[in-house]
């Protein structure tokens, strides 16, 4: 079984994000990166899968700048066997159709059993980029996953939905799967892990090394970042302390009901 | 403009910010005649009869034993038929779960241009322009699609107003769509939630308990003050990972975005990834026995003082008005 786990790096959560003078962009110099904390559920996936099967290789692999590299060596501390850059050198926002078109070739190369992906990535959340190698490949795919168990060629994965409702999906490998946080619990680097990890092979690549022309990719994108704003600020908030509870409840009903008229 | 919305349902019962939705077309179409709206699923033809009025000349049914659960391959196979039968530009949806992944492949499958999760949309030529919240919320993105043959966009839900302006009759025309049978999927069964309530990233109110909640019992206040006011229980991440309440009531970065007109938060400190989740919401409510804590510089309004005391007495006064 050889999978393939893509990660992006993202802005730490704790991140304060800055949006430039002129509003075209934000601020990245102060930020520091983490890999996005659903791909670190697929990466312990693909772990777990590979540990059962007692065989079998684990790719960490990622479309990003050479940055990105310290963010693989991590997913290879965590037990990954082999790291992959597809260099995004001179394609900084390209669009998710772009950057799925770039992977899928990537995928098609590397031809792995399973890709897994995090359900989405915490800085555009836009939840676009597995989904679409999916459909690139004419893979099937499920996202949002729980639960998954493998028989051999084929997967069932449970996916939540909205009120927690569950799905239930068989499907045959090939496949991609997103992976959401109740999966598993992803596991620290061990410090031999981490020693180990150093000298895993880390291969760079362009998108060009994959038959992709990035450079068509890129001068006619379809959809693009315009610019940035705050969020509206709210105006401060009426707090209440020191008085009698019941009587503070009672100021805060009113004012839902007279000025908010939210009840 | 040509504009197809794709109405979500389970169940045979749409979703409800679905009309949103439908709205959203109808101003982005501009006539009746150029939007339509289309249904997938089994025994699901009566949704039609819920839209009239809502600018929609054409509602696609595609109704088959195939469609009766969700399958991502055979869902897209049923849109794609109704995006090329109305010749559609433009595809909006909401940003609920089976949209978000549908749209992707559709996106994909088309070549087109997709944004998600936005909170305002409108054409600038043939394009779509919208404003898309990113960082979790603390910044909106001004995004907009190009070069795309058809377009896909998502709205939030609860952000957009559904509005019956008695125009577009709605009538029914059948799509007759084999689902694929190439896809390698089937759908073995859709589990139910152990909630009745509306989800979480749809509920017009929410009550949400902290750490300081303690233990998984001590949710009951929250449930007890939830049914007075029809609210959904949301909780934060501590309080998930403590064991308090179930993940799928996780609001935040690693949760759930959630917008509701009123989010009461319980013995929340507030912090960056929380509030990342809930800082849309429209009024928000804070209990805590911390006057620093975080979350009083969002409330709207806020008290300091011991939940246990203060939640019983909220359940208490909003009955009496309710009542009233
Ligand atoms: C990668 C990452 C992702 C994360 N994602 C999320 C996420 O999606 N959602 C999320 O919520 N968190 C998330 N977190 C965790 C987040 O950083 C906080 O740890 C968490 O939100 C704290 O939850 P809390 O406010 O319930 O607990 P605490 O911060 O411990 O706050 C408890 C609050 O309760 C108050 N209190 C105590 N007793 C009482 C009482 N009797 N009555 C009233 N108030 C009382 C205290 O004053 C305090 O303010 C994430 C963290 C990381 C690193």
């Amino acid at each position: 079984m050889k999978i393939l786990v893509l990660l992006k790096q993202t802005p730490d959560t704790e991140s304060k994000i800055q949006i430039s003078a002129d509003g075209s962009k934000i601020e990245t110099a102060a930020l520091k990166y983490i890999i996005n904390p659903y791909d670190e559920f697929a990466i312990e996936e693909a772990l777990k899968i590979k540990e059962k099967a007692g065989s079998g290789e684990v790719v960490i692999a990622s479309f990003a700048g050479d940055a990105a590299k310290e963010l693989i060596v991590k997913g290879l501390a965590m037990g990954g066997d082999r790291g992959l850059l597809v260099s995004n050198d001179g394609l900084d926002g390209l669009d998710s159709l772009g950057i799925a078109k770039i992977l899928a070739a990537a995928v098609k190369a590397e031809n792995p059993d399973l890709v897994l992906v995090g359900k989405q990535a915490i800085d555009d959340d836009n939840m676009h980029v597995g989904v679409m190698i999916a459909e690139l490949l004419k893979w099937p795919h499920v996202n949002v996953v729980t639960k998954l168990t493998l028989n051999g060629k084929t997967a069932v994965a449970e996916r939540e939905v909205e009120g927690g409702q569950v799905e239930v999906f068989e499907l045959e490998l090939p496949a991609v799967i997103g992976a959401q946080k109740a999966l598993n619990t992803p596991r620290y680097a061990s410090l031999p892990g981490i020693m180990k990890a150093k000298k895993k092979p880390l291969d760079t690549k362009k998108p060009g090394d994959f038959g992709v022309d990035a450079a068509a990719l890129k001068a006619a994108p379809k959809a693009v970042l315009r610019g940035f704003m705050p969020p509206p600020e709210k105006p401060a908030g009426k707090v209440f302390k020191g008085e009698d509870v019941a009587v503070m409840v009672d100021k805060v009903v009113k004012l839902l009901r007279e000025e908010a008229k939210v009840i | 403009m040509k504009v197809l919305v794709f109405v979500e349902q389970r169940g045979g019962k749409s979703k409800s910010s679905a009309l949103e939705a439908l709205s959203v077309g109808a101003r982005l179409a501009g006539n009746t005649a150029d939007l339509a709206a289309v249904v997938v699923g089994k025994g699901v033809e009566g949704i039609a009869s819920t839209l009239k009025g809502y600018g929609a000349d054409t509602v696609y049914v595609v109704d088959q034993d195939a469609y009766n659960l969700y399958n991502p391959v055979a869902y897209a196979a049923a849109v794609e038929a109704a995006v090329k039968a109305h010749g559609a530009k433009i595809v909006v949806g909401l940003a609920a779960p089976m949209t978000r992944d549908l749209f992707p492949r559709l996106a994909a499958r088309f070549d087109g241009g997709i944004l998600t999760d936005v909170t305002a949309v409108e054409l600038a030529g043939n394009n779509l322009q919208g404003v898309k919240p990113m960082y979790a919320g603390k910044v909106l993105a001004k995004v907009e699609t190009q070069n795309a043959p058809v377009q896909f966009v998502s709205v939030r839900p609860n952000t957009f107003k559904a509005e019956n302006k008695g125009s577009g009759n709605a009538t029914v025309t059948k799509l007759d769509v084999a689902a694929p049978t190439d896809g390698r999927i089937k759908t073995l069964e859709v589990r139910k939630g152990a909630s009745e309530r509306p989800d979480l990233t749809e509920a017009p109110v929410i009550v949400s308990g902290g750490r300081a909640m303690g233990s998984a019992d001590n949710f009951k206040i929250l449930n007890e003050l939830a049914d007075v006011i029809h609210a959904t229980v949301g909780a934060s991440r501590a309080a998930v990972d403590s064991g308090y309440a179930s993940h799928d009531m996780q609001v935040g970065q690693t949760g759930k975005t959630v917008n509701p007109n009123l989010y009461i938060a319980c013995g929340i400190s507030g912090s960056i990834q929380h509030m990342a989740g809930m800082r849309t919401s429209k009024i928000i409510v804070a209990v805590n026995t911390d006057p620093e804590a975080p979350i009083f510089k969002v409330a709207s309004y806020g008290i300091v003082a011991d939940l246990f005391q203060a939640v019983p007495v909220f359940a208490q006064k909003f009955k009496a008005l309710l009542e009233k």
